[in-house]
């Protein structure tokens, strides 16, 4: 068996009143590309959030390769790259300097920075407007570019929170090559996303959630002849009631 | 702390100012052009019946010194004037410089014996023994310099003259400092003010710049890499430092094109830039605490408004033109201490050792610490950084 890159145990948070994760468990392995799915609500952000150290959990435990996130959350953010839900870039800085400034925060190496920042510029289509202030790109193009300060640090877990949203199916597809380049370089990957296809085409397990319970877990094969039906979405519906595409 | 994510914020906090003209308006254009407006508005002396601080260094030789303590008894009968004696010139002349008087008399030591003189011989100059009260008036005062002199010279007028209403007397006024005072414009009286004034908008932009980074995802995104709280808050402080430096410069290049040119040496525009530095940091605390309270960047600028507007008008040369209320109220106002030392600095003569500016600047560097950790406390417990 693969060593673990992520153990969450009996993970609960709580909002005042709002149960947004309930009871979590859940393994992944080292170099496998995650799907974490659901609507709106079902408490993918905030399993990530908990993930990342920016929330402390109500209860449970989680580990990102064997370091707690509550105990040593400066050792896990030394070691994930996370691409929010939210488009954020700095809109008065250019693609580069936005690039290069997490690269710093990272502390990379002036000549690693630079190699590794043209890379990425180059791969996900940003590399002729790098010079241009983010403020002036398209919200496909800002998605993509951070989706790229996500991974400048080259980190060995990478947290995506739909990282395609507002992109176009060519942005998207570029993004899914890079991310299968990744997956290919041992990285371990957690992506939510609200598309299926892509869950599908990308995922090696996904992890159904809806009100802050995992309802299914497996590969999207499995689930897909588990439950008899034709894709990933079809199984959503079976287990929910509800398609995703109306939560958006 | 790792001074390359130091650094690396700190520039883009740099190169936002820069970019955003918004921010760039706000920080650098906004201030010099509200400080002509305001220049030009409040350029006058204030209005109600103040109350002058008088030093009086009475060398009057006569036994008694009667006719001296009469002229200074007709002084304090104004009710404008309020005597302190000082026992010699040099005492008076440092609380002079330190803003503790607004001007100095010198009574001669033949004041007696002129006055005895004029009164034997009234209508005969031949007789009298010529004496001269030198006057020294605060020169960071534009109320002191317009006001006093005529103020003294009708309570003189009227004691030698009694009532004869002659032409001459032998007791003269003389401004020891007329001739620089003269020299003075408004622009002079409101220039340490002045550079208060720019450092004030650094709140609203402090504010800003935390809540718009709130509400875009960064704050969140800077605290998933490894960057400490401790690392952030250095690079805000040291990127407002930077700007409040520039700051000064423009505002001390403006004035000096504009003519002022204060007659002290290096190390007191060092004192004088060191002392504006200290005081950005209270802004940038004062920032933090609005940036605290407001729930977007959009309240943020509304809610900097209670801390910029009384430090504006209270502390600033703005203040100068107020209520002697309002004037009370300015201390407890931290930019109220950088304008007095500023004003005992450049127009007053003081220098940076003398009591008044030392006071001024403890009072700036504890209220700074004071504010500055409450900011970062605040917002640190209800934000996270």
């Amino acid at each position: 068996m693969k060593e673990s890159a992520i153990v969450i145990s009996d993970l609960v948070k709580r909002f005042e009143d709002v149960t947004a994760i309930d009871g979590l468990s859940l393994q992944v392995e080292k170099g496998e590309l995650f799907g974490l799915l659901g609507p709106n609500g079902a408490g993918k952000t905030t399993t990530i959030n908990v993930l990342c150290g920016l929330l402390r959990p109500t209860s449970g435990s989680a580990t990102v390769d064997g370091f707690d996130v509550q105990e040593q959350p400066e050792k896990v953010k030394e070691l994930i790259g996370v691409c929010p839900q939210e488009t954020a870039v700095y809109p008065y800085l250019t693609g580069a300097e936005n690039v290069e400034l997490f690269g710093n925060l990272h502390t990379m190496n002036k000549d690693a920075l630079k190699a590794r920042r043209d890379m990425l510029l180059e791969k996900m289509g940003l590399a002729e407007e790098a010079k241009r202030r983010a403020e002036k790109y398209s919200a496909g193009m800002k998605r993509r570019l951070s989706v790229i300060l996500a991974l400048i640090h080259d980190p060995q877990i990478v947290f995506l929170d739909e990282p395609t949203v507002g992109m176009d199916p060519q942005s998207r597809r570029a993004v899914w090559g890079f991310l299968k380049e990744l997956k290919k370089e041992g990285k371990t990957i957690i992506l939510t996303t609200h598309y299926m296809e892509e869950a599908e085409e990308l995922c090696d397990r996904v992890g159904i959630m809806d009100y802050g319970k995992l309802i299914a877990l497996g590969s999207p094969q499995n689930l897909i002849s588990k439950d008899n039906v034709k894709n990933l979405e079809e199984v959503f519906i079976k287990l929910t009631g509800r398609t995703i595409r109306e939560e958006l | 702390m790792n001074l390359q994510r130091v650094l690396a914020l700190t520039k883009k906090e740099m190169k936002k100012t820069v970019r955003e003209p918004a921010v760039l308006f706000m920080i650098f254009l906004f201030p010099v052009v509200f400080v002509f407006a305001f220049g030009a508005s409040f350029g006058g002396v204030g209005a109600g019946q103040p109350v002058y601080q008088i030093g009086v260094v009475n060398r009057d030789q006569a036994t008694p010194p009667q006719a001296s303590q009469l002229f200074l008894a007709a002084l304090s009968d104004t009710k404008i004037l309020n005597i302190q004696n000082y026992a010699d010139n040099q005492t008076a002349q440092n609380d002079l410089s330190q803003g503790k008087v607004q001007a100095i008399i010198i009574l001669p030591n033949k004041f007696s014996q002129s006055f005895a003189s004029y009164q034997e011989a009234p209508n005969n100059p031949s007789e009298w023994i010529n004496a001269t009260i030198l006057l020294y008036l605060d020169k960071g005062s534009i109320v002191a310099t317009q006001a006093i002199p005529p103020i003294i010279q009708q309570v003189l007028t009227a004691f030698t003259d009694q009532n004869r209403q002659a032409a001459a007397s032998p007791i003269s006024l003389e401004t020891a400092s007329l001739v620089e005072v003269e020299q003075a414009s408004a622009l002079d009286f409101i220039a340490p003010g002045m550079f208060t004034f720019a450092s004030i908008f650094l709140i609203m932009m402090v504010a800003q710049s935390f809540t718009q980074d709130r509400e875009n995802g960064m704050m969140k995104r800077i605290r998933i890499t490894p960057t400490t709280p401790t690392e952030f808050m250095t690079s805000q402080v040291l990127s407002y430092i930077a700007i409040a430096l520039i700051q000064a410069i423009l505002v001390f290049a403006m004035v000096y094109l504009l003519g002022f040119r204060p007659n002290v040496g290096m190390p007191v525009y060092a004192f004088a830039f060191i002392l504006v530095l200290v005081f950005s940091l209270s802004n940038v605390g004062f920032g933090l605490i609005t940036a605290t309270i407001a729930k977007s960047s959009g309240a943020a600028t509304g809610i900097s408004f209670l801390f910029v507007l009384p430090q504006l008008f209270l502390g600033t040369f703005v203040g100068a033109s107020l209520s002697s209320a309002a004037q009370l109220a300015g201390k407890f106002v931290p930019s109220y201490y950088v304008t007095d030392a500023l004003t005992s600095l450049f127009l007053r003569g003081a220098i940076i050792t003398s009591p008044a500016v030392l006071m001024d600047m403890t009072i700036v560097s504890v209220s700074c610490v004071v504010i500055l950790a409450i900011g970062i406390i605040l917002y640190g417990k209800y934000y996270k950084i």
